[in-house]
């Protein structure tokens, strides 16, 4: 069973080893000389004082790559949950050679049994290997721009790490479950991505945000923690502020402003643009300090909800854990379904 | 009579239509059987059930005293070939021979190679490449090559042309001699299964209208011409199978179990396949007499 296997994927076993090969030679080659850039760049900017001139320059200078390879790994799930998954089953049974392989010596279970074990143990290996390397490589990267790409924030939190091992797996079952239940190649491969796309984006929205309790902080909105200010445009109306918190890296839920009874706001009253001066440094400092005392007085504060950066692998552990216990779910549906009706 | 395949009340549903229905049938060991029966008559869902393919709605069937396809060595002991005689398109012929080899613990390599040179295979060859008769073939031999004690095989000269399907039942017949293997064939084709078959099923709406030994059922079926008469006053012992009627003459197909001695009809031997079509016509029934009707 092992041999048929292997035999059946070689042609997209060979692609997907000859990619993993050429990405992690890139990466192996380019890998060392980023992360020395950026000691040596951060270890020399304490003397000319401009570390974020540095940091942003080391970040705009690599963007491209680093994007390109941070898609490229929120790619390979669906690329094989379409191009591993559907395709198992489905044409087997479109092309009528389950007729032949089903009537060999061998129970349709072990058969799936073997198919769904080996190929999902290569494509969890594949998947993991590329998120890994990536994620050793993009480590300067991620630091610098850390800011405005925290690991934790949506996209990047599938990128990195461990997770893409939970969600190939999910991918590939999802795909393979797809494939039995709709008997045709090509619906199941669009079902299949449809269906991923579909939970990715609820993973991110409805579920990750609570996976743990977000920590939670109630503040005073002062001139030291304004960060921004929700405006149509300026002079318009304030929809609300946002504040920093000091947390770097980590991935905020909610930066809302509350009135004196605990509600958010919807409208902010129109001084309050006195707070944040269009240009820094160029208002008026009075006038400033008093829109704060007067925020202060009317019992505005600031709410804001986040997961700390700390937190990085033990939500990127629940996260895969949960896509394969999804997929051990799905894979159970295969077993079951697979019995001749 | 011990049978390879034995079904009870077969029923099979797909959705809301009954594709066989109350279907009890034995089929004897050591035989080559032929199973015919008009389209429709439930032969591919019949035999897609005794190979496990599909798992029956109502009733029971047991194939070789075992469940069909229950565990990996009930599947060893039964051959298959589809009608549409499936191969991967992709591997080679040699692939094929590797895939039989490693999924099936009696396979007979040298058997399998034999056949396939005998054939005239390439074992380089891709399947997707080869032609429908090269196709069947080599479907064939896999199910020959797993050495299997019963060996199915659902039309699977349907889309030959002549030469190809002579050439395809020549193997069955010399591997069905050589491995004393049990073989039920489906088809339509009465003539090819002459050519191979000493057992014969007749299929019509799921139920066996004809079954027994081929040269016995011919001995035992005659076609009497004569005067234009009432059937029904014809001999007990005398089965009537298909009348017909012209304004003077009666021609009748009996079944009875002695020569026909009364003289005023003309004896003669029916073929298998006059006899085939005749259990298959819509007005032919075992029972009951046929209505006298005149034909014009």
């Amino acid at each position: 069973m092992m041999w048929l296997t292997w035999r059946q994927l070689r042609p997209q076993a060979t692609i997907m080893l000859g990619a993993l090969a050429v990405l992690i030679t890139f990466l192996a080659i380019t890998g060392p000389r980023l992360a020395h850039d950026y000691a040596a760049g951060t270890a020399s900017c304490g003397s000319t004082g401009d570390c974020a001139g540095f940091t942003d320059t080391f970040f705009s200078d690599h963007a491209f790559a680093y994007f390109a390879l941070t898609a490229l790994v929120l790619a390979v799930p669906a690329v094989i949950g379409l191009f591993w998954g559907a395709p198992m089953i489905s044409r087997e049974l479109e092309t009528g050679t389950y007729e032949l392989v089903w009537q060999q010596s061998v129970t349709r279970r072990s058969w799936l049994a073997v198919k769904i074990g080996s190929v999902g143990l290569a494509v969890v290996v594949a998947a993991g290997l590329a998120s890994m390397a990536v994620s050793w490589w993009a480590h300067p990267l991620d630091e610098a721009g850390v800011g405005d790409f925290p690991r934790l924030s949506p996209l990047m939190f599938d990128a990195r790490g461990i997770a893409a091992v939970g969600h190939a797996a999910f991918a590939f079952i999802l795909g393979v479950t797809l494939g039995l239940v709709l008997r045709r190649t090509l619906p199941a491969m669009a079902v299949t991505l449809t269906a991923f796309a579909i939970v990715q984006i609820i993973m991110p929205t409805l579920v990750r945000p609570h996976l743990l309790a977000p920590l939670r902080v109630d503040t005073a909105i002062t001139a030291q923690n304004l960060s921004g200010v929700k405006a149509s445009g300026p002079g318009g109306t304030v929809r609300g502020l946002e504040i920093g918190i000091g947390a770097p890296g980590a991935w905020i839920l909610t930066n809302q402003t509350i009135d004196k009874t605990g509600t958010p706001v919807e409208t902010l009253p129109a001084w309050v643009s006195a707070c944040m001066p269009i240009s820094p440094g160029k208002g008026d400092a009075d006038a400033e300090r008093s829109c704060f005392d007067r925020l202060a007085a009317s019992g505005y504060r600031q709410v804001v909800e986040y997961q700390p950066a700390n937190r990085f692998w033990a939500l990127q552990a629940l996260e895969t854990a949960i896509f394969l216990g999804l997929a051990l779910l799905l894979a159970a549906v295969c077993f079951w379904r697979i019995r001749p009706d | 009579m011990t049978a390879v395949i034995h079904a009870q009340g077969l029923g099979k549903r797909y959705g809301r239509r009954w594709a066989l229905t109350e279907c009890t049938l034995q089929i004897p060991s050591g035989r080559v059987t032929g199973l015919v029966g008009p389209n429709g008559a439930g032969k591919t869902t019949l035999l897609g059930l005794a190979v496990g393919q599909l798992a029956a709605t109502t009733g029971t069937i047991d194939v070789l005293g075992a469940r069909p396809a229950a565990d990996a060595n009930a599947l060893a002991r039964v051959g298959f070939v589809a009608q549409s005689t499936p191969v991967y398109a992709q591997l080679t012929v040699g692939d094929h021979l590797r895939l039989g080899a490693r999924l099936n613990p009696r396979w007979d390599a040298g058997l399998a190679v034999e056949r396939i040179r005998r054939i005239g295979l390439d074992s380089a060859q891709r399947a997707g490449a080869l032609s429908g008769g090269q196709r069947a073939q080599l479907a064939l031999v896999l199910a020959i090559a797993k050495r299997p004690d019963l060996l199915v095989l659902d039309e699977p000269v349907a889309a030959l042309d002549p030469l190809a399907r002579r050439e395809f039942l020549q193997v069955l017949m010399e591997a069905a001699a050589e491995h004393s293997v049990s073989v039920v064939l489906s088809s339509h084709l009465v003539a090819d299964l002459e050519r191979v078959c000493d057992y014969l099923v007749v299929l019509v709406a799921s139920h066996v209208r004809l079954a027994g030994e081929i040269d016995e059922l011919l001995a035992q079926h005659r076609v009497l011409v004569g005067p234009r008469r009432d059937p029904a006053a014809l001999a007990d012992n005398l089965r009537i199978v298909s009348a017909r009627h012209t304004e003077r003459q009666t021609s009748l197909l009996v079944r009875s179990p002695d020569p026909v001695d009364d003289p005023s009809w003309t004896t003669s031997e029916v073929g298998l396949e006059d006899m085939v079509l005749a259990y298959m016509s819509p007005s032919a029934d075992r029972t009951a007499p046929p209505a006298l009707e005149v034909l014009p």
